[in-house]
């Protein structure tokens, strides 16, 4: 009996958690909103703390943009190594690679962010730039990009190795034996069964590119700009509040809009997160 | 031991033999082994699963595997389309021959040989797509592209199966709608639909009802006369109601083999007789 009332409690308390973080936010955040509308607090590119003026888009734009770089980098590597670790590779090749995803796992971000500008920020500046005849201080989105790209890959892929281990070997055996060649069968049973664990594991990987902070902040630059320009600078959400915590108190209502844009970045996780459960629902009833 | 087969000999069909001969040649090649396997071994770092295995299977027969779990069944009958290159540890030697080629070669078109072979396991295994795609999905690999063909492919193998009434206003429907017996028929139609001279059955039976089992066994009646089935089973009366021929297996070894009133009302050795009495 006290084991269930422990089990229920300890229930109740997740799930109260992403729901007290959400409140707490909103109710931080609140003020903000009384003075300026939601319209212009997302779709403004002002941003005049002094004057009380919030426009959030270059943030927004940045945290989007690093985002899809950093997946467009990490996705197909991710899911090419765990098919050909999981279906072509010894298997002592698989056990070598698992300590060392994990390794990487567990390098705190803030390493990620001083290797970032110690050899990706140079690259950038002397060698990416010049290429596309221009210059760049290195400090940008394709740092940025880069960076995230790299912190995202272990746990996509250990994600993705998980995934492709759980389909059945009857399944690959009935592909085969119908005249697939291995790379048929890695197509048609593989990717098609792993789909929705393939989608997962995506959405686990942009999850943690759109929130992460301190390396992106380290290599990013940090200035507002709306650009497609991945050489250019740029100023994502996490590293907002990040850098502007300290001073957040001295500015009315600037701490109400660091809460907005905290609040932003969970509405916006939490969004990501529901569409790839909804996509991972529909795709597994085929 | 009863002998079954006679040595293949591929090319004895030619131009300038007599009809006597043609006749003779007719009957030498319906009795001839479809498959023939000489000193299959099979071993992993642990030790060997099959020992020099020599065994020929004729044409158009149920082959019957028998044999307790873990006896090596399931093992030989993989080994037949090289499934067994997907078990990275194990380690195979020998000569399996079949239509006068030994598959055992390096260099073997595997795709085509394996589609010569058509595979039941044990639970159904539908790939993850609808019912009709299931059927049509050998023929895509064999490069068939016309749609009539294979809509006619697809309808012609699931009434063989008698599937067909059941699926015939849901086939876009995927497959785990159907009960696991109506699976399994439907991998038995997909199979069937390449168009195999040979089924690979491993137990398929196991995971299926008593009427699902019926059906099955029924089939697989019919379908001999056309096709040369080899069925692992551990099950006794399973092997009596369908073999032409029986191979009793155990620990890795062929014990005895031979017709099945031969073998399983006399048996020779104390390890199918212990096998008989407890399987009674």
């Amino acid at each position: 009996m006290l084991v269930n009332i422990w089990m229920r409690g300890g229930l109740y308390i997740l799930l109260a958690i992403p729901v007290l973080i959400g409140v707490g936010l909103y109710w931080k955040a609140a003020p903000l909103l009384q003075h300026q509308s939601l319209i212009s607090l997302l779709f403004s590119s002002k941003w005049f703390p002094m004057k009380g003026e919030f426009g959030f888009l270059p943030f927004i734009f940045s945290s989007v943009y690093v985002t899809i770089l950093a997946f467009i980098l990490s996705a197909p590597l991710c899911l090419f190594a765990a098919i050909y670790l999981t279906q072509f590779g010894k298997q002592r090749l698989l056990n070598f690679m698992l300590p060392v995803i994990d390794i990487l796992a567990g390098i705190p971000s803030v390493v990620y962010g001083v290797w970032g500008v110690l050899v990706i920020v140079p690259l950038v500046a002397d060698k990416v730039a010049p290429l596309f005849g221009t210059t760049s201080s290195g400090y940008s989105l394709l740092a940025g990009g880069i960076v995230l790209a790299v912190m995202c890959i272990p746990y996509m892929l250990n994600m993705l190795i998980e995934v492709f281990h759980t389909i059945p070997v009857g399944m690959k055996e009935a592909s085969l034996s119908l005249g697939a060649t291995h790379w048929e069968m890695v197509k048609h049973v593989i990717i098609r069964k792993g789909f929705p664990g393939i989608i997962s594991a995506f959405g686990l990987g942009i999850a943690k590119a759109f929130g992460e902070t301190i390396a992106v902040l380290m290599v990013v630059g940090n200035t507002m700009n709306i650009t497609l320009s991945p050489l250019k600078s740029g100023y994502p959400l996490p590293a907002l509040i990040a850098n502007n915590y300290g001073e957040m108190m001295s500015i009315p209502d600037y701490d109400s809009a660091l809460m907005f844009a905290a609040l932003l970045l969970f509405v916006v996780i939490l969004i990501i997160n529901l569409f790839f459960r909804y996509f991972i629902h529909k795709t597994e009833k085929i | 031991m009863k002998q079954m087969a006679f040595t293949y000999q591929p090319n004895l069909l030619s131009e300038s033999v007599t009809m006597e001969n043609q006749t003779e040649v007719a009957e030498m090649k319906k009795d001839s082994p479809i498959i023939e396997i000489k000193n299959l071994n099979v071993k992993t770092s642990e030790g060997k699963i099959l020992k020099d295995i020599n065994l020929k299977i004729p044409k158009n027969k149920i082959v019957v595997l028998l044999g307790p779990s873990g006896c090596g069944k399931t093992t030989l009958l993989k080994s037949l389309n090289r499934l067994t290159d997907l078990y990275k540890e194990l380690k195979v030697s020998g000569q399996i021959i079949i239509d006068g080629q030994d598959i055992m070669k390096a260099g073997q078109n595997l795709a085509v040989m394996r589609q010569k072979m058509g595979l039941l396991s044990q639970r159904p295994f539908p790939l993850p797509a609808s019912i009709y795609k299931n059927v049509a999905y050998g023929l895509k690999l064999k490069g068939i592209r016309s749609k009539k063909l294979i809509s006619h492919s697809v309808e012609t193998n699931l009434k063989r199966v008698g599937l067909w009434n059941e699926v015939k206003d849901r086939l876009k429907s995927p497959v785990t709608s159907l009960s696991i017996g109506q699976q399994q028929r439907l991998c038995l139609a997909r199979g069937l639909a390449v168009k195999p001279a040979i089924i690979l059955a491993d137990e398929p039976t196991s995971a299926l009802d008593p009427i699902s089992t019926k059906i099955i066994e029924n089939l697989f009646k019919e379908l001999k006369q056309h096709y040369t089935i080899i069925l692992v089973t551990h099950v006794l009366r399973q092997a009596l109601r369908l073999a032409d021929h029986v191979v009793f297996m155990y620990y890795g070894e062929i014990i005895e083999q031979g017709h099945p009133d031969e073998i399983l009302k006399n048996p020779k050795t104390a390890i199918l007789k212990k096998y008989l009495v407890d399987g009674n």
